[in-house]
């Protein structure tokens, strides 16, 4: 267990060190930074006291252990455009999209789940035959479609929630929350909703086809013979069998949802840190991009690692494995 | 006048003063929100209309854009300078007195290398207080214009610049935010309560301000949030979210128009729309032929002969926007009919110029052009680009956003590009210093004619008025001989407003609260 | 199935017999797909001979015609089907074009990660051992991070550091690599399982005996039997590119405004949502949304059919 653990770690460090060389490889790659940070008319004085501070001249070794230690500290630098510094920026923004990612989690897991357990078990029920097709659409359609889509329907046409932006925020602590309103709660089902339907129709497809798996195994068809009732089958043996692969996909799930929250914080103005990454990205504000690069990186680390220790424990096969 | 608009406004007051129990909340959107709320560090439109809410001028502009005392009451010239009397009695939102100290040190850090105003007052030699309410700011030679140049110089505390550390508007080796970033202390109408960039900012009511009761507005409150796409920030006033949108699209005002409870405003702005081509250079950046094609004025003409002026007014423009061939509007001084009036579209006659200049075959060029800063930008390129290949030149069409694609034209990277000149002096000094003079900053254009440059620098001393127009009249008609640009349109402004609200719409495209009232 | 028979079968027969067009052949959901998405495909392909107009030659189009109506619209032309752009460009041949190019896209990005993903995938299953582990872990660690964040990633990156007058030019390549660099781990995994398989069967261990060269082994006997899953994963891939292209257009990281392309033909309608012009901001979306989902229809059925467990 320890050297499993052990060896996920040192895979994860590596993960975050080739992320930060490439985050780092961005403030060099994207233009001269001092060009970035001053007007267009500093003196030249200016600009070589800004390089020696920052210490430009410096072997890029030197420049990139400097950069991993700042990375630690959360020290990315002040933004070339709001010139205010990254990790406040992000931090500040942070609450906006974890919300809504919660929120989308929660909804797409649920009826995910719900809905590919119906379809596995009722395989040939007509419902289950429009579910899927209707899921199959979910799949085609763009993220930023059917945000537009929800936008014009609910927000202009019927004027029954707020098209765009977060409101009925509270601050409790640093952690600003629009949960915990009314208005909080109308202006996050939209975006929630268009986030959350690709997921959805992903979750739904992957517990059906692990549902039909499992129901086909031999130990489903000894319960069969014992005479179990069929709902004692679904739910007690073959719901069970499914689990390992559900803790995947949520992990899969948290992940697709934070980089699909770039798309849909865009299309609802949605301030959080995917609307200011494609800000960031619009303008070439480096720092806020190696930010927000490693700050993704890590998050989907984080995730990856509590994913494989719950497998382990669950799933007492992989321990042979390795 | 004055009287009158006392009068106007304290029966206003009083009429709304009895059902005012409910807070009058204005909610307003527009593209792009202000970079920083400190007033010196970026001379930016968004960022000016914020701080202006909270920070005020020594010499204002009302909705028609006539010079009104604000922190100053009156203002005279003399032999070397300009004298100001301040107001009295006005207080900082932190309690703190106005006096020409903190005009002294608001000008100086205006002056500051890291400032971004520093150009436009940079004829103030010295700066010095007579009195506690006098100033007198002396300058190289006269400058006519000084007060003109004065309407979006913001004055600080000096007291509360020092005690936070912002003496100076933007430290960039320091590599840390400063404290004025977010936080103002001004003498406006407004007082900020709270700010999340991108985000919400929320300003309230200054019981305090030396102009209560004196003006129309009436609200207590001013939240302001930013909705960078089109669509969206349409959709927020269409579902009733946002009761004022400083930019919506032309194409979308039909729709605002129709639909109950909100309506359209518009104005003629102060601000042309052109092309720009490089003909000071030897040889193009980015063009298949060696030499410069602009060079030569025969290319000059085709290229302003090519342009469906119309078209792109009915078309792009939705009818919205003033044909022109010059970069200056009507209502700024220097404006003629005779000059204004647009080149009659001619692709025959200019492929024939081409044709004669040596280019029977066009050529091509890339056309560097904004996508988010002007109305329409990117689809008036579009058109052009269209328009051109009619008579043989391939436009390549480069659209980027303003902030990477004004440096291009500062740093005189671009062959041909677009933009838009608004004159805040309305007077057409600021276009020839700027944009023809061949030592003007923004003259990417490589303009050089000895008599304009002459002009140029004679209108900025001359004080005999008739004398001035007069020049300024000949400037203009030397440069409608040597097109230096490709005048396309003066812009419209269109607001849109929830019939709640009322404020008043002006050509500078400033969102005046202390106008705006609620019903 | 009926036939242990004395008579040689001919083509057509073996063809129908074949497991694949057998189940092809008996679900009409699947052949509806495959009659829309090829319909599509070609039409969008041949666009340069099916479409009236030409968007990409700035000469043929007029501003006065902007902004018309579909034909059978009260004020349509009859020589604009679906009515003409912002720009005045003929709708109907602007969807064509920009479809083509959204599908040269996709198949562009889908070809590289599938080449990419393949090639790796049997090196590591074949190789093993030190070249395995770093090529697998190097794919677990890229899907751990979603493609459309690397794709704008790859994308902002790409266009930042080519050189400015290059960018336009190569945006359309730059948008293919970022595509195309996110989808291999998909395809090394199921190739290499497909190769862990393949090599251990007696054919392959009797070409190592006989001494052919690896390469050979490899390019001749093991890729083309990792070639059903592989399938798959590219048909479904080809819809997941060409959403990713609309995305990133959308997002204005892609394709430049004035190339037509599924994407920015969508980011444009977005501006005209409420204009009332509502065949600029529906046709685009429509004509996306159908291929992706036909396509994606293709995808299922293949993958039900070629996997027997399911069925």
């Amino acid at each position: 267990m320890i050297s499993f653990i052990a060896k996920r770690l040192a895979q994860s460090l590596l993960v975050m060190a080739i992320v930060s060389a490439v985050s780092f490889s961005l403030f060099n790659f994207v233009g001269d930074p001092v060009n970035n940070m001053v007007g267009q008319d500093a003196t030249r004085e200016q600009r070589l006291e800004i390089r020696d501070k920052l210490g430009l001249d410096d072997p890029i070794i030197t420049q990139y252990s400097r950069f991993v230690g700042n990375m630690l500290k959360a020290e990315f630098g002040l933004s070339y455009r709001i010139k205010r510094p990254v990790d406040d920026l992000i931090a500040e923004r942070l609450p906006a999209t974890l919300e809504l990612v919660f929120v989308s989690a929660v909804i797409s897991l649920f009826f995910g789940i719900i809905l590919g357990i119906y379809t596995g078990i009722k395989r040939n029920s007509w419902i289950s035959r429009v579910i899927l097709s209707t899921s199959l659409a979910g799949v085609s359609l763009p993220t930023f479609v059917i945000g537009i889509g929800l936008i014009y329907l609910f927000a202009v046409h019927l004027r029954w929630l707020p098209s765009s932006g977060r409101s009925g925020v509270v601050a409790l602590g640093w952690w600003k929350t629009s949960l915990i309103t009314l208005e909080g709660w109308r202006s996050i089902i939209l975006p929630a909703i268009t986030l959350s339907l690709f997921q959805l129709t992903l979750i739904l497809r992957l517990v059906r086809a692990e549902m039909m798996e499992v129901m086909r195994t031999d130990f489903i068809k000894f319960a069969r013979a014992r005479g179990l009732s069929e709902r004692a089958i679904n739910f007690r043996h073959a719901l069970r069998n499914t689990l390992v692969p559900v803790i995947t996909i949520i992990g899969l799930n948290i992940g697709g949802l934070v980089a699909f929250s770039v798309v849909t914080e865009t299309v609802f103005q949605w301030p959080g840190t995917g609307l200011m990454f494609i800000q960031a990205v619009n303008f070439v504000d480096v720092p806020i991009m190696a930010a927000y690069l490693v700050f993704v990186a890590l998050l989907f680390v984080i995730i990856n690692l509590i994913v494989d220790i719950l497998y382990f424990v669950v799933d007492p096969r992989i321990r042979l494995g390795g | 006048m004055h009287l009158k608009q006392l009068l106007t406004a304290s029966i206003i007051a009083l009429t709304v003063a009895s059902p005012a129990l409910a807070e009058n909340v204005l909610r307003w959107t527009s593209q792009g929100d202000a970079l920083t709320l400190d007033p010196h560090s970026q001379n930016e439109s968004p960022t000016i209309a914020m701080n202006g809410q909270i920070y005020e001028t020594l010499v204002t502009r009302d909705a028609d854009l006539i010079l009104r005392p604000e922190l100053a009451e009156s203002w005279e010239a003399g032999p070397d300078g300009w004298t100001f009397k301040l107001r009295q009695g006005v207080k900082f939102h932190d309690g703190a007195d106005f006096t020409a100290e903190d005009v002294i040190f608001s000008f100086g850090r205006a002056m500051h290398e890291a400032s971004d105003y520093k150009e436009q007052i940079k004829s103030i030699t010295s700066i010095e207080a007579i009195d506690d309410y006098t100033v007198k700011m002396v300058t190289d030679g006269v400058n006519p214009i000084l007060p003109n140049q004065l309407t979006s110089l913001f004055i600080m505390d000096k007291g509360w610049a020092d005690a936070n550390n912002v003496s100076v508007p933007m430290n960039y080796a320091a590599n840390e935010e400063t404290f004025a970033v977010r936080n103002a202390n001004g003498t406006g109408p407004f007082t900020l309560v709270s700010r999340a960039p991108d985000e919400l900012t929320v300003l309230a009511r200054n019981a305090n301000w030396w102009g209560e009761g004196m003006f129309p507005g009436n609200i207590d409150r001013i939240e302001y949030r930013p909705i960078a796409n089109a669509a969206t920030r349409v959709a927020a006033l269409l579902s009733g979210e946002v009761d004022f949108v400083l930019d919506p699209p032309l194409q979308d005002l039909k729709r605002i128009e129709a639909t109950e409870g909100l309506s359209v405003k518009t104005v003629a702005q102060i601000r042309s729309i052109f092309f720009g081509m490089d003909q000071g250079i030897d040889k193009l950046r980015t063009s298949n032929v060696d030499g410069n094609p602009f060079k030569d004025v025969r290319v000059r003409e085709a290229m302003n002969l090519a342009i469906d002026r119309d078209a792109i007014k009915r078309v792009v423009m939705e009818g919205l926007a003033f044909p022109t061939s010059m970069i200056t509007s009507p209502g700024v001084l220097g404006n003629t009919p005779e000059n204004d009036a647009p080149v009659k579209t001619d692709p025959e006659r200019a492929k024939a110029l081409l044709a004669e200049a040596g280019y029977p075959d066009g050529f091509t060029v890339r056309l560097d052009c904004p996508n988010d800063r002007y109305n329409n930008d990117e689809k008036i390129c579009q058109a052009a680009v269209s328009m051109y290949a009619r008579i043989g030149v391939t436009v390549n069409l480069d659209a980027i956003p303003k902030s990477q694609h004004f440096p291009k034209i500062q740093k005189r990277e671009t062959d041909f590009y677009m933009l838009g000149w608004g004159v805040p002096t309305l007077d057409s000094h600021y276009v020839f210093s700027y944009l023809l003079d061949s030592e003007g900053s923004w003259n990417a254009a490589g303009y050089n004619n000895a008599r304009v440059n002459e002009i140029t620098d004679a209108i900025a001393v001359e004080t005999d008025g008739d004398k001035r127009a007069s020049m300024i009249d000949e400037a203009w008609t030397q440069v409608k001989a040597d097109m230096p640009y490709v005048p396309i349109h003066h812009q419209v402004l269109a607001w849109g407003l929830a019939s709640t609200v009322d404020i008043p719409i002006a050509a500078d495209d400033a969102f005046r609260p202390r106008f705006a009232v609620m019903k | 199935m009926d036939k242990i028979d004395d008579k040689p079968l001919t083509r057509w027969q073996r063809f129908k017999d074949n497991d694949i067009v057998w189940s092809f052949l008996s679900s009409p959901g699947a052949m509806i797909a495959a009659v829309v998405a090829s319909v599509m495909i070609l039409a969008c392909i041949f666009a340069p001979v099916i479409a009236p107009f030409d968007p990409f030659d700035p000469a043929q189009i007029s501003l006065w015609d902007g902004k018309l109506p579909p034909s059978w619209v009260e004020g349509g032309q009859s020589k604009y089907l679906l009515g003409t752009d912002n720009q005045g460009r003929d709708m109907f041949s602007t969807i064509l074009y920009g479809g083509r190019l959204s599908i040269l896209v996709g198949l562009a990005a889908v070809c590289l990660g599938m080449v990419l993903g393949v090639t790796l995938g049997v090196i590591a299953g074949y190789v093993g051992g030190v070249t395995d582990a770093v090529i697998m872990r190097l794919a677990d660690v890229q899907l751990t991070i979603p493609g459309i964040l690397l794709a704008i990633l790859i994308n902002g990156v790409g266009r930042a550091a080519l050189p400015y007058e290059l960018r336009d030019e190569f945006a359309i390549y730059v948008v293919i690599l970022a595509i195309g660099l996110t989808d291999w781990p998909q395809f090394a995994r199921v190739a290499r399982g497909a190769t862990l398989v393949e090599t251990n069967k007696e054919y392959v261990q009797a070409a190592r005996i006989i001494g052919l060269p690896s390469l050979l082994i490899m390019s001749r006997h093991i890729m083309p039997n990792t070639l059903r899953p592989i399938l798959v994963i590219a048909t479904i891939g080809l819809a997941l590119a060409i959403i990713s292209e609309a995305t990133l257009s959308f997002l204005g990281q892609g394709i430049p405004p004035t190339t037509p392309s599924l994407g920015t033909l969508i980011r444009v309608g977005n501006d005209y949502l409420f204009s009332g012009l509502w065949w600029i901001t529906l046709f685009p979306a429509v004509a996306l949304i159908v291929l992706v989902f036909s396509v994606n229809l293709l995808g299922d059925w293949l993958r039900d059919a070629l996997n027997p467990k399911l069925r």
